[in-house]
């Protein structure tokens, strides 16, 4: 076990390496004069000439685009391994500032939502997979498969207006992470404060990921009741809850454990739209206000950082994996 | 054989419906649509639906219903062109990948790994950062980002196929690489592909629908459901036909080409029924 860790540890390198090229690749693109920046932006975003020029002069300067590419790849790798990714074109604050405020609300947002798309889905992917075919089989995969097909925007605007003040239901704050002065609550006040500004933007990052993960458990579960120690259990007489219980499931889990990693980018990735929504001032809010502003450093700094996270994320579900199912290693991967 | 498992599963032929539909309706937009997409009418601002105005009309006084049929050309396109881009790519490479193995196929799976390391919206977002909005860009942009699945699958199947008997047997008779790639091996693995379009189909509209909403898809005045709806948010209260029209064009959309996969899902997998 501990040579697949160690070799599963070394597999990063490359992978890390392979990040740090397609950012790198990313910053290549960046348009070369203030002409064609402005060109671009014909919809939102910058609009004076002055800007533009300020925002192609500091590109270049800050990654050093008019020297060799050996030299600015070297630059770039530096910056990645001090995590110091410049100044923010906006508000010329330094980036890493920035995402050191942002990132915990926005892994407190995914936390959450994923424990929350676990806690639902596992229970009803049991349940399918225990009565397959039956009527509730048959309405919550429906129902989960309508859910998944909603567009996660459209549902948030009716949300706001139906549940969000509007001009139908004011039970839920629309706006941020927690009110205004929270933070002089006492604790439990604090954390009710947030929770109660969550509960729309959670719904609308948990109810998509519901119906993957539920299909994933019925069909894991239908896969391992069909095993011959299922049987052999069965057989010696255990009662059915020991049988699915305790043989089942455990053994039907494992492969639920790596999705945890997949969950994660495409959370992050959709948390984007739902901050912006909400206006919660998270990483996902930050990523999108510096697509708009054009604030290369912040974007980069946001992408180095957000594969990297995800990275982190396999790595340990990778681990987890053996520590749970010894077989793994023995198969040698 | 998968269209015989897929006739007899309704919904899937429901959704197979849906989207031939939609591309009749995409295609002949300017026949369908009772006015000018872009006609101002300053005359007739935010009304609700009627006969004349079948779904309302918006805020310009241009008509819903119209904006909508051709708002289905930029989403079938974007689902079309984007995924056709994402399946060749990853074809090609997962077929590398898993025909000839070894440090090759370590490479491309280092490779794999590396993209789905990206947020994919954020990367998509990101790159358009950089080389600008469009809705060309958009599909080349998704189409570059989204292939991972599509190698990973043809990868694996390409592992399992490559050492059973009819390929040993091309490969006795002296066929070349390329022969037996795209003879032999590429036709016994497309089935999942076409499951993977469809879903991909389906995100890939999403994405484009997403992008237009937080104003960074296709320019304003070019009718998308994303822009649609996106404008119609300061309008919620007044005129709610804004925001349910466009949503409810998305989501049937989005529901016939998952409906679709899925159909095609269980035809070729029986495990999962």
């Amino acid at each position: 076990m501990l040579s697949y860790i160690a070799k599963r540890l070394l597999l990063i390198v490359p992978t890390f390496i392979g990040i740090t090229i397609i950012t790198f690749a990313i910053i290549q693109l960046a348009p070369g004069d203030p002409v064609s920046l402005k060109m671009q932006t014909g919809g939102p975003g910058l609009k004076t000439e002055a800007f533009a020029k300020t925002v192609i002069a500091e590109t270049k300067k800050l990654y050093g685009l008019d020297k060799p590419l050996h030299v600015q790849y070297g630059l770039w790798m530096k910056r990645m391994f001090t995590l110091d990714f410049g100044d923010s074109f906006k508000d010329h604050r330094p980036v890493m500032d920035k995402i050191v405020e942002t990132l915990p609300i926005t892994l407190t947002l995914n936390i959450i939502s994923i424990f929350i798309i676990y806690i639902i889905s596992i229970p009803l992917g049991i349940f399918s997979a225990l009565h397959p075919k039956s009527l509730m089989d048959k309405l919550t995969t429906f129902s989960l498969f309508v859910l998944y097909s909603l567009p996660s925007f459209w549902v948030a605007t009716l949300l706001i207006v139906f549940l969000g003040g509007g001009d139908y239901f004011n039970w839920f704050p629309i706006v941020g992470f927690m009110s205004d002065g929270a933070e002089s609550l006492p604790w439990y006040g604090l954390v009710g404060n947030i929770a109660w500004h969550l509960v729309l933007p959670v719904t609308c990052l948990v109810y998509g990921g519901l119906a993957f993960l539920s299909r994933f458990s019925r069909a894991s579960i239908l896969e391992v009741i069909r095993q011959d120690y299922i049987r052999t259990a069965r057989a010696k007489g255990l009662s059915e809850l020991t049988v699915i219980g305790k043989h089942a499931l455990r053994n039907a889990m494992i492969p639920l454990l790596t999705l945890m990693s997949t969950l994660l980018p495409a959370l992050l990735g959709g948390s984007v739209i739902i901050e912006q929504i909400f206006s919660i001032p998270g990483m996902g809010r930050l990523s999108f206000e510096s697509v708009l502003a054009r604030d290369y450093p912040t974007i980069m700094a946001i992408a180095a950082i957000d594969a990297s996270l995800t990275l982190i994320s396999i790595l340990i579900a990778d681990i987890m994996y053996v520590v749970v199912d010894p077989r793994i290693s023995f198969e040698g991967k | 054989m998968v269209w015989h498992q897929l006739k007899r599963n309704k919904l899937a032929l429901t959704g197979l419906a849906v989207i031939v539909l939609l591309f009749i309706v995409a295609i002949f937009a300017p026949m369908i649509a009772p006015y000018n997409p872009n006609a101002y009418d300053l005359d007739s601002v935010l009304k609700a639906p009627s006969l004349a105005h079948l779904f309302g009309t918006d805020d310009q006084g241009r008509d819903v219903f119209s904006r909508i049929v051709f708002g289905a050309r930029i989403s079938l396109s974007v689902g079309f062109v984007a995924v056709s881009i994402y399946i060749t790519i990853g074809i090609i490479l997962g077929a590398i990948a898993g025909y000839y193995g070894g440090w090759i196929d370590i490479a491309l799976s280092r490779l794999i790994e590396v993209v789905i390391c990206f947020p994919t919206f954020f990367l998509i977002l990101a790159i358009l950062a950089f080389v600008g909005p469009s809705i060309y860009n958009i599909m080349i942009v998704i189409g570059l980002t989204g292939w991972t699945g599509v190698a990973r699958l043809i990868r694996g199947e390409f592992l399992r196929l490559k050492s059973v008997d009819f390929v040993s047997a091309a490969k006795a008779s002296g066929a070349s690489d390329f022969r037996i790639i795209f003879r032999h091996l590429l036709p016994n693995s497309l089935a999942p592909v076409l499951v993977s379009a469809s879903f991909g189909v389906a995100a890939a509209i999403l994405v484009e629908s997403s992008l237009s909403f937080l104003g960074f898809g296709v320019p304003p005045y070019v009718s998308s459901w994303g822009g649609i709806l996106s404008e119609s948010r300061e309008y919620m209260d007044v005129a709610w036909w804004l925001t349910i029209t466009p949503g409810l064009a998305i989501f049937l959309t989005i529901t016939a080409y998952n409906l679709l996969g899925e159909g095609l899902r269980d035809a070729i997998d029986p495990r999962m029924r």
